[in-house]
């Protein structure tokens, strides 16, 4: 049991729920969407200004989370490079009949390329699933903050937020 | 082990132009970087031995603050390794307790 | 002897702000510094800054520290580096070495920022070659290039913890465990987030037992603890590590405050002994100012701000600046600084501060 970020550093299932931070399951059921597991009051609002569409506001004191406004969020992804804490992510529920697409902060090297095939992981850093990589986005302006899409099996898009390390390292 | 590649830091372009000689075998090494960084680059991590046990002692702080990576530099004992410059055909010793002065008898 | 309007003591984030505020308002300011390059800790941080827009947040701290030496060129401040600072008289000489000679530097105000120092732990095997500090760890992969070791054992969840253990990774070594002796990780969630999920372990209400090996780090025991913090019987694990990073706090390098006789206060929270400072960063002798880590261990945002305050605050006991500008600037100052010492992380520290600013203008513990 997962008792909280603060005891074992990942967000436990009721934080993030808890988060304004998390889209809706109906917002999911309308297209791609913004994921911000930022629970914790920390001073940063460098997303309320990432988002051209006024979706992600902070407000004062900065402290305060950020709360997504999902009928706003285009799932643009702009956002996800610009959080200091690599704490957004993008889900594309319906991405394909049988697929999602998770966007997820990736700064590590080697990045992987268009169309490979990578072990996907979860919160824990556990292998959950094979994905494809759909897209490498390292644009100049985000400063080394690459931003990966993977094509996983739709029941793993909650889950997966990161290419598997110790996987990846193994075969990579 | 030296760091080629880094997803923010870019690729390291700096040449290993200079060359030290460390208890008498080459290192290379580049020109300016801590003499520290240039042993751990070659897996080198015992600097020194203490005067009373002859316990290992390497690097500690890094900064020039702790003195536990003091090494024999060209014949002068108490060099701070962390901190000071690499020069090509310096003669670096580890250091066997206080260490002594090239000149002392 | 040299002479100089404001000596700033460290050229790190606190003494590059203050001397930048010195020199916009026509003062001629002198930083000196111990290391061969300025920046103090700014330029191993890889990472991006939080806080808001004026905070600089999601800038990379080394690109910050570029910024900020780009002002003092174009400022025309003099930097003397390779210069440590020995000695501090009451008529508010400075004095150093450099090239193995004596220098005097007389000054008519002085801005301590000399920072802070990483804490030891002691432990069987803790004086073994692999055993550093963090920032040790740090200082290596990020301005020397060179690897530690390939599989660490970070002690201490604090941000500079959780933080180098990512770096150590984009590195490309492994961290194979971070270990916490309290119950609860110390430094941000999402910093934690990062390195759970490329798989490494934090084990909470854990601690280092020993480490083993003759020569080197070979491997290290650590051990769970209780809630009353003693080792549990028979929870000792050992892992397969050649480096053991210790990231237990920093201490405030105060001792040219002592020198010149600043008043003290002992606040835990903000890393022991501290010298006492006013709303303006003033000590309690007249003309002596600190900014940064010395003045209580934050983040390098801080230390910024509080160099601000005080190149400013100097700036208008010097006449560059009338009292009406100067309460201007010094509020703004303050906002983004309050902005900063908030929420949970933040207002420990904030109470902190204002205990430590209570008893300078002469209240009581």
């Amino acid at each position: 049991m997962n008792k909280g970020v603060k005891y074992t550093g990942i967000p436990s299932e009721e934080e993030l729920l808890a988060s304004p931070g998390i889209p809706s399951p109906e917002r999911m059921e309308k297209g791609p969407v913004a994921f911000i597991e930022c629970v914790q009051d920390i001073p940063c609002n460098p997303c309320e200004e990432a988002c051209p569409f006024g979706a992600i506001t902070v407000g004062q004191p900065i402290t305060n989370l950020p709360v997504l406004h999902g009928d706003k969020c285009t799932g643009c992804g702009l956002c996800i490079a610009q959080c200091p804490g690599l704490a957004i992510f993008k889900v594309h529920l319906h991405y394909t009949k049988t697929s999602s697409l998770v966007e997820f902060p990736y700064e590590y090297c080697p990045l992987p390329d268009k169309g490979d095939r990578v072990p996907c992981g979860d919160r824990n850093g556990d292998y959950v699933t094979q994905g494809q990589v759909m897209s490498v986005k390292n644009a100049k302006v985000h400063d080394g903050t690459a931003v990966i899409g993977v094509e996983v099996p739709k029941a793993y898009c909650l889950e997966v937020r990161t290419i598997c390390r110790k996987e990846y390292r193994r075969h990579g | 082990m030296r760091v080629a590649k880094h997803p923010i830091l870019g690729d390291d372009k700096r040449e290993r132009d200079a060359c030290i000689v460390v208890d008498g075998n080459k290192v290379s090494a580049i020109t300016g970087e801590p003499i520290a960084a240039a042993l751990l680059a070659a897996g080198i991590r015992k600097f020194r031995v203490t005067p009373r046990f002859g316990n290992a002692r390497g690097l500690f702080c890094g900064i020039g603050r702790c003195t536990d990576c003091v090494m024999t530099v060209d014949g002068q004992p108490n060099v701070r390794t962390c901190v000071t410059p690499v020069k090509d055909g310096m003669i670096v010793e580890t250091q066997r307790g206080l260490g002594k002065w090239a000149d002392e008898p | 002897m040299k002479t100089t309007l404001v000596a700033v003591i460290g050229a790190g984030p606190a003494g590059l702000a203050a001397a930048v505020e010195v020199a916009r308002a026509g003062g001629q300011v002198t930083i000196i510094d111990e290391n061969a390059k300025p920046g103090g800790q700014l330029f191993k941080q890889i990472h991006k800054f939080f806080g808001s827009r004026e905070h600089m947040a999601g800038v990379r701290g080394f690109h910050i520290g570029e910024q900020l030496l780009a002002e003092i060129k174009k400022l025309n401040v003099e930097v003397l580096l390779d210069s440590p600072v020995y000695a501090l008289f009451p008529d508010k000489t400075v004095g150093y070495i450099h090239h193995k000679k004596e220098v005097c530097l007389h000054a008519e105000k002085i801005i301590i920022a000399s920072g802070a120092s990483e804490n030891a732990l002691a432990f069987p095997g803790s004086t073994l070659p692999g055993v550093m500090g963090a920032g040790a760890a740090q200082t290596l992969i990020n301005v020397n290039r060179v690897l530690p070791g390939k599989k660490i054992l970070m002690i201490g969840s604090g941000n500079v913890g959780l933080i180098v253990s990512y770096q150590l990774m984009q590195a490309g070594a492994d961290v194979l465990a971070l270990i916490e002796a309290a119950p609860q990780i110390g430094g941000y969630g999402v910093h934690a987030a990062k390195i759970r999920r490329a798989g490494v372990p934090i084990h909470v209400s854990h601690t280092v037992k020993r480490v083993i090996g003759d020569d080197q780090v070979e491997s290290v025991e650590i051990v769970e603890l209780d809630s009353q913090w003693q080792p549990v019987a028979s929870s000792e694990k050992i892992l397969a590590v050649d480096t053991v990073c210790i990231a237990v706090g920093l201490t405030p390098l105060t001792e040219l405050a002592w020198l010149m006789g600043c008043e003290f206060a002992y606040v835990p929270s903000l890393g022991g002994h501290v010298p006492k400072h006013d709303l303006n960063m003033e000590t309690t002798v007249p003309g002596v100012f600190i900014a940064g880590d010395i003045s209580g261990v934050e983040e390098a945002s801080t230390a910024m701000e509080e160099g601000r305050l005080a190149g400013t605050a100097c700036a208008e006991a010097l006449g560059l600046f009338d009292r009406e500008k100067a309460r201007e600037l010094k509020t703004i100052i303050w906002e983004r600084m309050n902005a900063l010492r908030t929420g949970p992380f933040g207002e420990g520290r904030r109470k902190a501060k204002d205990q430590l600013i209570g008893l300078s203008m002469g209240g009581h513990a």
